[in-house]
């Protein structure tokens, strides 16, 4: 079970999720050294408020803002549900 | 023909050259960036420096493009010490941010280079300087030729105050140039190679007005303040780069230009076919013309009488009477940062690794009126306003106002600008309130740069060191 959001454009971000049994982020930015932490943080509030406590997540940023990392975050949540169905 | 310099001497090929002067004792030399990432000669050259092992060489180029690959061969067989220059991008400017040199880095201004050659600062061995039309008597211009680059600028100081100047063509010729950009008098020897570079090559990816909304904002608003300052009126004088901003805001002060019957009197830096078009729509009467950034603007210099090659002394030089830019009203420039005391980096990124450098960046905006920045307030997350600049390029007062797409900073030295600006709708802000909007959107990045191991500085046309630059 695999769903992606977003982009490699400037200012956004791709997000992929995968179904794991255990929770796993992996970040690459082009600000990791800046706003690293931050991201991350968002990553596992969306989670939490997707209640989702286990998924493998990769988060490919180019300087994305903190709401359009978490809509692309919940967008794949949402695409995966789907093809869940 | 006339009497005219019989010194020079023809050379077909870089052995024969060398076998006529010690190539291990003339190790500071210089090239020209005219031809920019097309330029064929630099490598060449130093491919022989490579070859015959020369070591302690320090290089004068006025900038260094991607292609530059053998001063990076040079740089990690340990044989470059110095390297001085105006412009640093791409691999070169990579491997030193993380090994430094031996010696020193040192980023100069276009005016500042020219000034240090003229009065014997930089002391320079031999001057490579690739010419793409050249006749015997070692007079050339650069715009004809097969392998044309424009306007020779850069070239010009070197030309005279080397101690060995050595034109480089693949196109001598046997006629007589009128009005040569580079005089044959000075020069010692021509140099023939099979290709000196690729005019394609000259052109820069950004030179094309944006269409990016937050560009065409920035623009609009910079040219609405320009109006409301009163500086957009008969006989002005303007300077804009060839980033996309600012040759969208050169359209827009166009408009205001054509709406009122104003005309310029003079455009003047790096020249792009929307300069050259403006001077054929008698806009403008003068483009006084350093560096071609297209095809278009070298086509112009052959077409256009009140389009002139100038040389980076006439230029830039702090000390040269006749300096082109004293007379400057406005100038638009970029910047990678820009802090609380108006400080502009475009040297560093914000990672501190190496991009650029001043160019005409301090010079024009120590020269010139009224010096405004044009940024977005956000690029890529990171805030352009920062408390501290990672590398000064230009000194903070020297720029006086930034223009962003969501508002607008004054240096508060400029109370003149400010008194006038009293009843606008435009949106100005102290630069830390326009920094706080910023990180409302972004949040506060963490501060990062290192400042241990010092591998080069920042040298201002006053010849100040106004920063250092340091390994990462």
């Amino acid at each position: 079970m695999k769903a992606s959001a977003g982009s490699l454009e400037s200012s956004d971000c791709l997000i992929t999720i995968t179904k794991s049994n255990k929770l796993e982020i992996v970040i690459e930015s082009v600000v990791l050294k800046q706003f690293g932490d931050q991201i991350k943080e968002v990553i596992l509030n969306t989670l939490k408020d997707n209640n989702i406590a286990k998924m493998h997540v990769v988060c490919l940023d180019k300087g994305a803002l903190d709401y359009t990392i978490k809509s692309r975050l919940e967008t794949a949540i949402k695409r995966m549900g789907e093809s869940h169905e | 023909m006339g009497v005219k310099n019989q010194k020079i001497k023809v050379i077909n090929h870089i052995d024969e050259l060398f076998n006529q002067i010690d190539i291990s004792s003339n190790r500071n030399i210089s090239f020209h960036h005219h031809l920019r990432n097309g330029d064929y000669v630099i490598n060449y050259v130093l491919d022989k420096y490579k070859k015959e092992k020369v070591q302690g060489i320090n290089l004068f180029p006025s900038a260094i493009f991607p292609n530059y690959s053998s001063i990076l061969d040079l740089i990690k067989n340990g044989q470059i010490n110095n390297i001085t220059t105006n412009y640093i991008n791409g691999p070169v400017a990579e491997f030193i941010t993380h090994n430094g040199l031996p010696g020193k880095l040192k980023m100069q201004t276009h005016g500042g280079r020219a000034r240090a050659i003229i009065e014997g600062k930089s002391e320079i061995d031999i001057a490579f300087i690739a010419v793409p039309y050249v006749n015997h008597f070692g007079d050339a211009v650069g715009f004809l030729g097969p392998n044309k680059c424009g306007s020779l600028g850069y070239a010009i100081p070197d030309s005279i105050h080397a101690k060995i100047k050595v034109l480089v063509t693949d196109n001598l010729i046997n006629i007589e140039i009128p009005n040569p950009e580079i005089s044959g008098e000075n020069i010692d020897y021509i140099l023939l190679v099979d290709q000196i570079g690729d005019t394609q090559g000259i052109v820069s990816g950004t030179t094309e007005i944006t269409k990016n909304p937050i560009g065409v904002k920035i623009a609009k608003n910079t040219s609405i303040l320009l109006n409301e300052l009163g500086l957009i009126k008969e006989g002005f004088s303007f300077q804009s780069g060839a980033g996309g901003v600012s040759l969208r805001v050169t359209k827009d002060v166009k408009d205001i230009m054509i709406k009122k019957n104003i005309k310029a009197s003079f455009f003047s830096g790096g020249i792009t076919k929307y300069h050259v078009e403006m001077l054929e729509e008698g806009l403008v009467e003068k483009l006084y013309d350093v560096q071609c950034f297209d095809l278009e603007a070298i086509e112009s210099l052959k077409r256009n009488k009140m389009h002139l090659p100038i040389s980076a002394s006439r230029y830039a030089n702090p000390e040269n009477k006749d300096q082109v830019i004293k007379d400057l009203d406005i100038v638009i420039l970029g910047a990678t940062e820009i802090d609380y005391n108006f400080n502009v980096n475009v040297t560093t990124d914000s990672h501190q690794t190496l991009i650029g450098g001043s160019g005409g960046h301090s010079d024009t905006a120590s020269e010139s009126k009224v010096c405004i920045i044009v940024s977005p307030l956000i690029k890529g997350r990171i805030p352009v306003i920062k408390d501290r600049v990672t590398t000064i390029t230009t000194l903070g007062k020297n720029i006086d106002c930034l223009v962003t797409e969501r508002g607008i900073a004054i240096n508060p030295l400029r109370k003149d600008l400010i008194k006038k600006l009293k009843n606008t709708k435009l949106k100005i802000y102290p630069i830390q309130e326009l920094a706080s909007i910023a990180y409302g959107f972004t949040n506060i990045p963490k501060d990062i740069v290192k400042r241990d191991k010092i591998i080069g500085e920042v040298e201002d046309r006053t010849y100040e060191i106004i920063d250092y630059i340091y390994q990462v």
